[in-house]
Formats: C-alpha cells, structure tokens, sequence
C-alpha cells in the first residue's frame, strides 16, 4: 500500500508553519477557508468549492488589495490544500466507519 | 497562467531546465511543471512526495488504473489541463485510449473492473460533494476493492483535488496533444519525483 502519511503531514507543515511571504495566520485562515475579510474571501472560497469559476478580476481584486503575487500564490496553495486535505479525511473516516461493520 | 510570477518569475537554474525540456522534447514546458517549479521548496517539493506515492509507490492498483483515477478527478473537477494529461499517461500506461475515453464518457458501461468501477463512482462523489459516506465505503468494498485499494484511490484523489484546483485558479494553458503525449512518456518513465 502507498504511504503517504509523513509526506502529507509535510505539505502542511511546510506551507502553514514554514517561511513565506503572507503571514501564517492568513495562511492557516486561507487553508480553513474561514476568517478571511474581502476580497481574499471570495477567491479562497472559490478555490475550495469551485476553483474552475476563478476569474482574472477575482486576481486582480486581491492584487489590488495590495497582496504581492507571492503572497497570492501562497494563499490559494494553502485554500487548495485545505480543502483537498479534508475531503481526504472524510474519505478515510468514511472508510473506517465501513470497515468497522463489514 | 494568472501570476506573472508562475509564468516568469523562476529561478536561473529552472529557467535553464526549461530550456533544456525544449530543447530535447520540442515542447514548451506545460504550467504543471511551472507551477511545481516556482519557489519548489514552499509547494512543488513537499507535494511532488505526495503524488510520487500516490501514484507510483506500492499499491494493488495499477499505474494505468491510478492515472485513471486521476483523469476521472479530473473530469469531475473539470480540469481540462489535468484531464488531458492524465488521460494520455493512463491511455499509453494501458497501451489502450478506448478503456479511458470510454471510462470518461460513461461510467457505467465503460470496459474496466467493477471494483475500479465502484472506486472511481466513490471517487467522483468525493471531488463532487467534498464528502463521503460509511454508505458509499460499502459499496465499493462490496465492489471487491479492499481497504489498501480504498486508501490507495484516496490518496490519488487527494494529490489531484489539489492540483486540478490549482490547475484552475493559476488558469493552466491547454497546449496540443502532441505535448500531452511528450508528458505521457516522460512521467511513465520517471513518474512525480
């Protein structure tokens, strides 16, 4: 079996706790996809729920709110992550609760 | 690509990798590789040991069945970018285009293994709904997939609910297929890392 447990916990380590040019706290809220003010809001939630309906002016909009490119692409990893991370544990706490009555 | 920075903005030594992939491959590099490539230690490196085992490490599940699932993701994302690529490594990994074209136009009659099957109908509900339920388990472990398999798939599915939203925000040009084939060879030959 694939292990990717280690490799995992290391994703988000790195891009919650490492260096980076946005702040940890706007990047763990951008992970939860919560506590975000506008319109750094809209994008990250964009990404979590319907990532092909991001559009340039949502860029811009965060651009213009005086966010670097740096910072832009660190943020939507990190709404990326955090969204596909809990979709994944769902699917393992799914798993488990079937395996525990088969 | 929506960041100036994911486009151009790479170290010397990705740039000259780059040129070295045109150079030997004819293509220009795809915006997978750039995304990966743009400052790697804060996304590309720790990622690309997610989806190297995900989809090449130990696993029931064949590389054809896990590009598969990728592709099938994919397609329920939406992601163009990511459907075509995985696509062409799970149609050359198969040696058989029919089985994921079919696979990717309807589910149900598509000539694959009903456990894969049932793991890719749980896989589609998973990128659909962001959840999963004890109920949609069963049924794939009825299906004949075993817990490892399940696991397996789960990891797949999490490498690409990451990359096909990234694929999508950073908005991944969509080159021709000739490059897609190029990308095919080379990630069947030396997979993620």
């Amino acid at each position: 079996m694939a292990d990717i447990t280690e490799a995992r916990k290391g994703v988000v380590a790195r891009i919650l706790e490492g260096e980076g040019k946005a702040s940890r706290e706007q990047r763990k809220a951008a992970f939860d996809n919560a506590g975000l003010s506008e319109p750094l809001r809209t994008l990250i939630e964009k990404v979590a729920k319907s990532a092909r309906t991001v559009t340039d002016q949502d860029v811009a909009a965060v651009r213009a709110a005086a966010l670097s490119e740096d910072q832009i692409f660190e943020l939507v990893v990190c709404g990326a992550v955090g969204q596909a991370m809990r979709q994944h544990e769902r699917g393992l706490a799914a798993l488990a609760a079937a395996a525990e009555r088969v | 690509m929506r960041l100036a920075v994911l486009d151009k903005g790479h170290s010397f030594g990705a740039k000259l990798m780059f040129g070295m992939i045109r150079l030997f491959s004819g293509q220009r590099v795809v915006d997978a590789v750039k995304l990966v490539m743009y400052r790697p230690e804060f996304y590309g490196n720790p990622m690309k040991r997610i989806t190297h085992e995900a989809m090449r490490g130990p696993s029931a599940w064949s590389v054809g069945d896990r590009e598969l699932m990728a592709a099938y993701v994919s397609k329920v994302n939406g992601t163009e970018f990511c459907i075509k690529a995985h696509s062409a490594v799970a149609g050359r990994a198969y040696q058989d285009d029919a089985r994921v074209s079919a696979t990717l136009a309807d589910l149900d009659t598509a000539p694959i293994s009903e456990p894969l099957r049932a793991t890719l109908a749980m896989l589609g509900k998973l990128a659909r709904e962001n959840t999963v339920d004890a109920g949609d388990m069963r049924a794939v472990l009825a299906a004949g997939a075993s817990r490892a398999q399940v696991e397996d798939a789960l990891a797949v599915a999490l490498a690409f609910n990451v990359t096909d939203r990234l694929a999508d925000a950073f908005n991944f040009a969509v080159p021709g297929p000739e490059a897609f084939a190029s990308g095919a060879k080379f990630l069947l030959a030396r997979g993620y890392r």
